[in-house]
């Protein structure tokens, strides 16, 4: 008997009406994701995998098929889904600190609670120094850092990821990659993760979800055997991007056909 | 690593403003001084040298603001009343302000926010928006009478404009990503009028305050021009009928300079309000 899935999609499609065009994003997405799961999304550009994410979000109703979050179809954003964006989205008019408290405070949490919640995730993401600087004072990497404190503070089930790490440089990318790992492990979270570089997948997640673009589509799964911490100049890692790498040039290989 | 330093370094930097500030601030006004004292000597050397009979030396005019404001010197209808005249000013000034901004902001916020009301509003407020305040002089003196109403209503008119348009145009370009971090949060639908839209447009709703209190003092001139027997623009019609332009040129100078202290209060109260917008600290 399988235990219900945090995140259920049943032929997901969605179909972008612009000026009389018809633009096909996905077509027919199915994805079980179970709770505590990891999962990445990769894919070239226009294969569908930020649509998907969006639809999930809320922000966009599908055009076809079901998505559903607990059997329970999704409609529109909610708290319980958190969307990090690859821009942050950070409100450039509240602190460190208000940012990360903006989900409970404006659900009206009492003010002794909500400093102590805030707190506590301000030092989670190892920014108590900087609690009162705005956004405009940050870095990249620390802007990350509150958009991901931001959700974990609004108790998000799910954390739902574009492209988080695409515009920070090397070295901060990979210490917000261990530190992401780090809190996901803490928390048992569900992880749905969209990017382009397919170390950046094999590294983080259980499960890579290789997307295709022409309509975009979920070309296949991979599950990632490898024991963590996962160690990205190993062999065993190696084997597995080379594998994963075959596979995504394959696909294109097949479009190109 | 190398990011975060910098950041703190920056943050750092900011604690010890308020110091060592004072040399930058003072070249600044001497600076700032230089175009009005040139400008002034060559009045002075142009009057000494007789090129005109009709306006007075910068040091006549001096004299003249002096008795305009504590009076002892010719003690005529104009002497010691500075304050009546800069108070009754002042009060239209601020009060159409005032006004405009009450009306203009929950307006644009709400022509900004909702088609509806857009597609009501917008293209008659469009329509009124080329006639200029002057234009209105005859008809406000109808409406509203010969006196301080009437002045107080195109001071009013004065001001709306930029107040509305900034406030439609800062509400219309909020990101919309902002929207949806809002709403994958849990606030959303009116929630978001105070706690998103407010806020993001606070910017160019600033910017419609700043060019709005400064039509304000802009329009006093004309406004006062509807027969109110005191006021800066009173003053200076009154010096223009008697032929004082030492009048004139007092009343001018005092608007400047009242018009120029609003500026630097709103401005001061912008960058206090804006503190996290990096175009606004400074």
């Amino acid at each position: 008997m399988a235990e219900l899935p945090i995140l259920d999609l049943r032929n997901v499609g969605k179909v972008y009406e612009l000026n009389d065009q018809r633009i096909e994003a996905l077509r027919d997405a199915n994805l079980v994701v179970e709770k505590g799961e990891f999962v990445c999304l990769i894919g070239a550009s226009g294969c569908g995998k930020s649509t998907l994410l969006r639809i999930v979000a809320g922000f966009e109703p599908p055009s076809a098929g079901e998505a559903l979050m607990w059997d329970k179809a999704i409609a529109g954003p909610a708290p319980d889904r958190g969307m990090v964006f690859q821009d942050y989205g950070l409100f450039p008019w509240l602190s460190v600190r208000q940012n990360i408290g903006f989900g409970p405070a404006s659900r009206g949490l009492p003010k002794a609670e909500l400093r102590a919640l805030v707190d506590r995730f301000v030092d989670m993401v190892g920014l108590t120094r900087f609690a009162d600087a705005y956004p405009h004072q940050l870095s990249g990497g620390m802007k990350q850092r509150v958009a991901i404190a931001r959700v974990l503070a609004n108790d998000a089930e799910m954390v739902l990821m574009d492209e988080p790490f695409g515009a920070l440089d090397a070295m901060t990318r990979e210490r917000l990659q261990d530190e992401l790992l780090d809190i996901w492990q803490r928390t048992k979270l569900t992880v749905l993760f969209v990017t382009h570089s397919i170390e950046e997948a094999i590294f983080l997640a259980d499960r890579v979800v290789v997307m295709e673009p022409g309509p975009g589509r979920i070309a296949s799964e991979h599950r990632i055997e490898l024991p963590r911490p996962r160690d990205v100049s190993s062999p065993e890692f190696n084997a597995v991007r080379r594998d994963l790498s075959a596979r995504l040039h394959s696909h294109h290989g097949k479009k190109a056909a | 690593m190398s990011a975060s330093v910098a950041a703190e370094g920056s943050a750092g930097e900011k604690k010890s403003r308020p110091g060592g500030m004072l040399w930058p601030r003072l070249k600044a006004v001497l600076i700032a001084l230089v175009v009005p004292l040139a400008l002034l000597l060559a009045w002075h050397l142009a009057v000494k040298a007789g090129m005109t009979r009709l306006i007075p030396s910068p040091a006549d005019v001096a004299e003249y603001m002096v008795d305009f404001a504590v009076g002892g010197i010719w003690d005529d209808a104009f002497s010691a009343t500075l304050h009546i005249h800069l108070f009754a000013s002042m009060t239209r000034v601020y009060g159409g302000f005032a006004l405009a901004a009450l009306v203009a902001v929950p307006l644009g916020l709400l022509i900004g926010r909702n088609e509806t009301v857009r597609a009501l509003l917008d293209p008659f407020l469009q329509l009124m928006r080329p006639i200029p305040v002057t234009a209105w002089l005859p008809l406000s003196m109808i409406l509203f009478g010969l006196g301080p109403r009437s002045a107080f209503f195109l001071v009013f008119l004065g001001a709306f404009y930029p107040i509305l348009l900034n406030t439609v145009f800062g509400v219309r370009s909020v990101e919309k990503r902002l929207f949806e971090a809002a709403s994958m949060l849990g606030c959303s639908g009116t929630a978001q009028f105070s706690r998103v839209v407010l806020p993001a447009s606070l910017p160019s709703i600033f910017t419609g305050l700043r060019l709005g209190l400064g039509l304000a003092w802009f329009v006093i001139v004309v406004g006062e021009m509807t027969g109110v027997p005191q006021g800066l623009g009173a003053v200076i019609m009154d010096g223009r009928t008697l032929s004082r332009t030492e009048l004139v040129i007092c009343g001018m100078i005092v608007i400047g300079i009242a018009g120029f202290i609003s500026d630097r209060i709103i401005v001061a109260i912008m960058n206090r309000l804006l503190r996290w917008s990096p175009s606004h600290h400074g």
